[in-house]
């Protein structure tokens, strides 16, 4: 059985007025943790810029694992240890306690000291001190939130990391290629454009975004750094060139071009730009990703008529083919062990999410209450998969859990929202 | 057969109009018979040859014309539609697309591009891909009917420019699209 509810995350939207996107959690998870984190102490005067332990709750909350205690619901308010009453959590059938006490440093920085407790055996797990810059309290939360969530799940915490995406206006006059934080919030805009961007996909090491630019009239692949906005051009080939990806090692890049007619995946050797071709067939190769460990690509291919996903060792050059459930498969992305793979999937109907296991081929469909979906992209902890979709006569972004549990949505507050691509693990 | 059928339409215009040349001619003849034989006359069938001569030119500029004008109205069809994941051009396409490459073999210094455009079901660069595709199949199909390669250039758009905005079968199937866009005549 699964719970089904919507909330709108009013306090949320408050705190991110200048955030395109919203989330609202559709589907979640009956059998997560219920947990509670009770607003930190201020010891300051002025009214903090952000509510920590919101973000933190929200963060948990949105995770699917855990199933975060609205502060209405609270029968007390602890911030210390011996505040707590244990029998309180005890009603409420809470598992674990978040409590916390902030304050600000000599430099106008902050201050976090928080424990996570173990109800049931009313012992502290965690107890650590964060600290951070004035601007850094959500960079705080976030990162307390990947502590906990490591703790209790043994996972890593993928809440600090962030998301790039394509927003268009409703006329597609106007596109930008988007970064924002893995909940939408503190959106920027880092390249600006008339015409369209397409593929966004993250360097390893979390520093750059490849992407496809039809600036020039045609997809052209250039490469941006985050922190300075430099770009560089590095494929204008005659016809297209499009759907970059970084190999594991940052040295190389899989991307499509025509210039030779048909759309064929080649590989880049980044330092000398020494083209290598890995499809040589006369149907439509795109879409390459690397597996985990660079020795091999995965890549959609029309060769059989219809698009299924085909793997092809860089040594023996031979595709293969790995998808053979349903007449559309395309687009996969591996997740971080290499166990499983993410691709837009349709079988006669609507197109959706579906992960097929890469040892026994078991497909699974993720996504049913969204239509026309695609892009999926999967966080680096490998929980979630951020996806577009289409709502009313809008394109959207949703993330579905793995196991298909948990889903929200990240509706736009204008136009179009496509082309997610979730973020490495930043350090 | 496509081309076939044009050449046999073209031929038949051509025909007609060389049939109504001739019928003028022969018009003008009998009228030319019925003149009484006098210098006036003469003079009149002199001017009524001379009419016929140019009535005869003028023929011949509207056989140009007609084959012209055909050209013209099947070259007014410059988006070409596709079926979903399908590059195949359709038969209702192909006339068209025949005159375009008269067109451009008659006009060398004519040049073309072909935009390819996708419905938005699918991925985005399957779709790239696929207008990629089906701007590549329109043109082998004018360099088969006589443009030059030189001539064309294909560029896709996949799914990024729709015409039509809707979710729906009507919008798409609008959208399944190669655009001729002409950047010399």
């Amino acid at each position: 059985m699964k719970l089904v509810f919507k909330i709108v995350l009013l306090s949320l939207l408050a705190l991110q007025a200048r955030a395109e996107l919203v989330i609202e959690i559709t589907q979640g998870n009956q059998r997560a943790i219920p947990m509670a984190v009770v607003p930190f102490k201020w010891k300051g005067l002025e009214a903090l810029p952000e509510n920590v332990a919101q973000i933190v709750a929200n963060d948990l909350g949105r995770s699917g694992y855990f199933n975060s205690l609205s502060k209405t619901e609270m029968l007390s308010l602890p911030n210390t240890e011996e505040e707590v009453f244990y029998r309180d959590w005890e009603l409420l059938r809470q598992d674990y306690l978040v409590i916390g006490e902030i304050e600000s440093d000599a430099r106008g920085g902050f201050i976090i000291n928080f424990k996570l407790i173990d109800v049931n055996t009313r012992t502290v797990l965690m107890n650590q001190k964060l600290t951070g810059g004035a601007s850094a309290l959500r960079d705080i939360a976030h990162f307390m939130s990947d502590r906990i969530f490591a703790a209790l799940t043994g996972v890593p915490g993928a809440f600090s990391t962030k998301l790039v995406y394509v927003t268009t206006n409703r006329d597609r006059t106007q596109f930008n290629l988007s970064y924002a934080d893995a909940d939408g919030a503190r959106e920027q805009n880092i390249f600006t454009s008339k015409q369209p961007i397409i593929s966004p996909a993250w360097s390893n090491d979390g520093k750059k975004i490849a992407y496809a630019s039809f600036e020039n009239g045609r997809s052209e692949i250039f490469i941006q750094e985050i922190a300075s906005g430099k770009r560089e051009k590095i494929a204008s080939f005659k016809g297209s060139n499009s759907a970059p990806a970084f190999s594991p090692d940052g040295t190389k890049m899989a991307m499509v071009l025509s210039r030779n007619g048909n759309p064929d995946v080649y590989v880049m050797d980044l330092a000398t730009r020494k083209l290598d071709r890995i499809t040589t067939h006369y149907g439509i190769d795109t879409e390459p990703q690397w597996m985990p460990d660079g020795k091999s690509l995965i890549f959609t291919s029309s060769r059989i008529g219809k698009p299924q996903i085909y793997q092809v060792s860089l040594i023996h050059r031979k595709p293969k083919r790995i998808t053979f459930e349903g007449d559309y498969n395309a687009r996969a992305r591996i997740t971080p062990d290499g166990r499983k793979m993410v691709m837009v999937h349709r079988n006669g109907g609507d197109f959706h999410i579906a992960t097929q296991n890469m040892k026994t081929g078991i497909l699974q469909i993720l996504t049913t209450d969204t239509q026309l979906d695609e892009s999926p992209s999967v966080a680096p902890n490998g929980s979630m998969v951020v996806y577009a979709a289409s709502m009313g006569d809008r394109s959207i972004l949703a993330a579905v859990s793995l196991d298909g549990e948990v889903k929200f949505r990240l509706p736009s507050k204008y136009g179009d929202v496509r082309e997610p691509a979730w973020s490495p693990l930043l350090k | 057969m496509q081309k076939r059928a044009l050449v046999k339409v073209l031929g038949l215009t051509f025909g007609a109009a060389l049939m109504t040349a001739c019928a003028s001619n022969s018009d003008i003849a009998e009228g030319e018979e019925l003149q009484p034989l006098d210098a006036a006359v003469e003079e009149t069938a002199a001017e009524v040859e001379t009419q016929g001569i140019e009535a005869q030119a003028v023929a011949g500029e509207q056989v140009d014309a007609a084959a012209n004008e055909a050209q013209a109205a099947l070259m007014k069809a410059t988006v070409f539609y596709f079926d979903f994941d399908n590059i195949t051009i359709k038969a209702d396409s192909k006339n068209a697309l025949i005159a375009h490459s008269q067109y451009l073999a008659a006009n060398s210094s004519a040049r073309v591009v072909l935009e390819g455009h996708a419905d938005e079901r699918g991925t985005v660069e399957y779709n790239l891909a696929l207008g990629e595709r089906r701007g590549l199949s329109v043109s082998r199909f004018l360099q088969a009917n006589g443009a030059a390669a030189s001539q064309i250039e294909t560029v896709s758009f996949g799914e990024e420019r729709p015409a039509l905005m809707g979710h729906n079968d009507d919008s798409w199937s609008q959208n399944r699209r190669v655009e001729i866009k002409y950047q010399s005549r």
